[in-house]
């Protein structure tokens, strides 16, 4: 016999488990005994927020599943955001919570919370665990579910009751009694014929690839159809990576703040080949007029992504990876030129730019300098706002999971601890946390963590005294009237204002880690290479300019033909 | 807007109704009526539901219930051929001079007087749903004291 708790160990271990994140509480005191003598990389983190974003990061890092535990109540509405982060995203997670016994469940006893339907919309399954018999079962189910299909995160809620009884269950063998979930991996034979045919007869395709390429391993397959039928590619802000962007196809990131010559591709093809994205309003803009002159075709393992907001001509429903390789020996190597110079034309006419005469630090800069003196060698992890933007702008992803990024829920907070799990996961790649000075204060505590695992990550903060993306909306759109979109020092208290507000570097050297303030370009590559070289967690504080915009941009519920280029 | 009559067999596990109408819900559509029993096999149950909207609003929620891990099968019975029942008890307000006239309704309809009150008579009735709709409208000018509707039912039927 084992108790609920060790029957938990046995389980995160058979699953391949290796690094967990997360932080105890009264009811998990049973599952942090069993792992105080468990050969597990524990990392506590200093808010379960941070927890679910650590396991995140991990998991988009290498495809693993991540995995963290809280406790009951507070714990586990404190994961909340985290795994609806993941959830959107399609990121593999499981996550344990501690939950009040049992028999006390309902009667609203310390720091009980009804975790199981609080996370219920925000899970790609749940479970509350009733008796400790099914512990073996529900631990192997969840990994099953989180990593199958659609990826998505799983939480399991364990009453300290069942953590603390014993029980003989076993791992079941395999998954095949879960009728009601199979995902259906391989694609129609005839469908992916009839995508072939479609491609052959297309004069002007074009390739829209989102995260479920890099997320089905696929990136490879892909690259290889995109160059065999000389289909240029456009990809999500999740799918950056998933085709080398250095590649004279890329046409880069399309949508609201796509390229011109993404956006331009998407409205004037013949055929639109969706792979592993999902129609996002972020990127169609008015559906109505979403790639209008094209036949639409879909691959998606995702059965209700088909059809959701854009009528699709050719579904293929499966795992990418097993149905490129079934399309690419049908499709024909046709050149194309025509579409291609085109398609070269507007690569030329509207290259993604800023002004690089200024004196001024702007924010693109800093970017480019990341891209330089790590030569894209690096994995970017961004918050959420202009910089994100900015990130897949001015950097050239070639690789999958080298950009991590919350799409879905865009969550500010995610940037700083997601690159803490990427670090954690890759100890010797060079981790680039780009931030604003809004997003990196939401779970600003947790580079303690970094310091204390020796994570040398690199948080690179664009400080434009602004939350700078609603900023920018309020000037578009709001007729500059600035409401609470203000940040640092300069109107705050009595007295004479601090200069820095917060003060970056003060705050990371306070968590133990390097920190500096640039304010000049030339300060931006040796600082960069002072930063990577020191192997320390550093945070390099750029002050940029405050009133850079990100174009092109979209107006919201406008065609993706009615690009503004800039305000003047 | 078309009302889709949509079956589900799920696992007879806690919490899997709550997550069925949270789908649905979530998503501002609204369940008309809701039915849920255990089959011939205990593990699994069959769930009946009426939901008003559009073919595709349908299908999202015909996808979005078949992906979830309890749901083993979802139909859309409006797509098929198949016979649905409804099953009523509706208590109506009968003073004397109205009884006679009230069981004679009763009896066009195949509905049973199954209690009979001093002021008021119980009738129980068995029926598709656009039957059981008719009788209550016919009933409404008695004035309805109470009525307990089990919500439609329903199996497809071979050809
Ligand atoms: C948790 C959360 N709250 C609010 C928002 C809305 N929001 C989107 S971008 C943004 C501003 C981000 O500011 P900052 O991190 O400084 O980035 P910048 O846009 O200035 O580069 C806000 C408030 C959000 N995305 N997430
Ligand atoms: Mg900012």
């Amino acid at each position: 016999m084992k108790t609920g708790a060790k029957l938990i160990m046995d389980g995160l271990k058979a699953e391949g488990v290796k690094t967990i994140f997360g932080l105890p509480g009264g009811a998990v005191l049973d599952i942090f005994a069993e792992l105080y003598h468990s050969d597990f990389e524990f990392i506590l983190t200093r808010h379960e927020q941070g927890a679910t974003h650590m396991a995140d990061g991990y998991a988009r890092a290498t495809g693993k599943t991540g995995c963290c535990i809280v406790t009951s109540g507070p714990g586990a509405t404190n994961a909340v955001t985290g795994l609806a982060t993941a959830y959107m995203d399609g990121i593999p997670m499981v996550c344990l919570s501690g939950q009040v016994p049992s028999s006390m469940i309902g009667n609203d006893a310390f720091q009980e919370a009804d975790t199981t339907g609080i996370t219920r919309a925000v899970t790609k399954h749940n479970y509350l665990v009733h008796n400790v018999d099914d512990l073996p079962r529900i631990i192997a189910e969840a990994f099953h579910i989180a990593r199958t299909g659609k990826p998505g995160p799983v939480l399991i809620d364990i009453p300290k009751d069942v953590q603390r009884s014993a029980s003989n269950a076993v791992r079941p063998k395999n998954m095949d009694y879960l009728r009601g979930y199979r995902p259906s991996m391989d694609g129609h034979p005839k469908q992916v014929a009839k995508l072939a045919e479609a491609i052959n007869k297309a004069q002007k395709p074009l390739l829209y690839v989102g995260g479920g390429v890099i997320a089905s391993g696929a990136a490879a397959d892909l690259t290889r159809l995109a160059r065999k039928a000389h289909i240029p590619v456009t990809t999500t802000l999740l799918g950056l990576g998933a085709f080398p962007e250095t590649d004279p196809l890329a046409l880069r990131m399309l949508g609201m703040h796509g390229s011109a010559a993404a956006n331009k591709a998407v409205s004037e093809c013949d055929l639109l080949i969706s792979v592993g994205a999902r129609f996002d309003d972020r990127v169609t803009g008015k559906i109505s007029e979403f790639a209008p002159h094209a036949l639409k075709a879909h691959i998606d393992i995702d059965p209700s992504a088909i059809d959701k907001s854009v009528i699709i001509d050719i579904p293929v429903v499966g795992d990418a990876a097993r149905i490129l390789p079934l399309l690419i020996p049908q499709v024909k190597t046709l050149k194309r030129s025509g579409w291609l110079n085109q398609i070269k034309q507007w690569q030329e006419q509207y290259p993604l730019a800023y002004d690089t005469q200024t004196t001024q630090l702007l924010p693109q800069y800093v970017i480019e300098q990341i891209y330089e003196v790590t030569r894209g060698n690096a994995v970017i992890v961004t918050e959420v706002g202009q910089h994100q933007m900015w990130a897949a702008h001015f950097f050239k992803y070639t690789k999958p999971r080298t950009f991590i990024s919350s799409g879905g829920l865009g969550t500010m907070g995610f940037g700083l601890p997601a690159a803490i799990g990427v670090q954690a996961a890759l100890r010797d790649a060079t981790v680039v946390d780009i931030g604003g000075d809004g997003s990196t204060q939401m779970n600003i505590q947790e580079l303690v963590v970094a310091v204390e695992h020796d994570l040398p990550i690199n948080v690179v903060i664009l400080n434009n005294g602004y939350l700078g993306m609603v900023r920018q909306w309020q000037e578009m759109f709001y007729k500059s009237e600035y409401s609470a979109t203000h940040l640092g020092g300069k109107k705050a208290g009595r007295g004479k204002p601090p200069a820095y507000l917060p003060d970056f570097v003060k705050i990371a050297e306070a968590h133990g880690a390097l920190g500096m303030r640039l304010t000049q370009k030339n300060e931006v590559a040796p600082a960069l290479r002072k930063a990577i070289r020191s192997k320390r967690p550093c945070v390099v504080e750029c002050i940029v300019k405050e009133n850079e915009n990100v174009y092109p941009m979209v107006p919201p519920g406008a065609s993706l033909t009615e690009m503004i280029h800039s305000m003047a | 807007m078309k009302k889709h009559v949509i079956t589900a067999s799920v696992e007879n596990h806690p919490g899997v109704l709550a997550r069925i109408v949270g789908i649905i819900s979530g998503r501002g559509y609204n369940i008309e009526t809701l039915n849920v029993a255990p089959t011939q096999d205990p593990q699994v149950s069959r769930l009946t539901m009426q939901v008003p909207g559009d073919e595709r609003v349908l299908e999202q929620v015909t996808k979005q219930l078949n992906k979830m891990v309890d749901v083993i099968k979802v139909t859309d019975l409006t797509q098929k051929r198949y016979l649905n029942r409804e099953l009523v008890l509706v208590e109506v307000n009968a003073p004397s001079g109205k009884r006679a006239e009230l069981i004679a309704l009763a009896d066009v309809f195949d509905a049973r007087v199954v209690s009979v009150q001093k002021k008021s008579l119980t009738i129980q009735m068995v029926a598709e749903r656009e039957r059981v709709g008719d009788f209550l409208d016919l009933l409404r000018p008695y004035t309805i004291i109470d009525v307990s509707r089990s919500g439609v039912i329903a199996v497809a039927r071979a050809d």
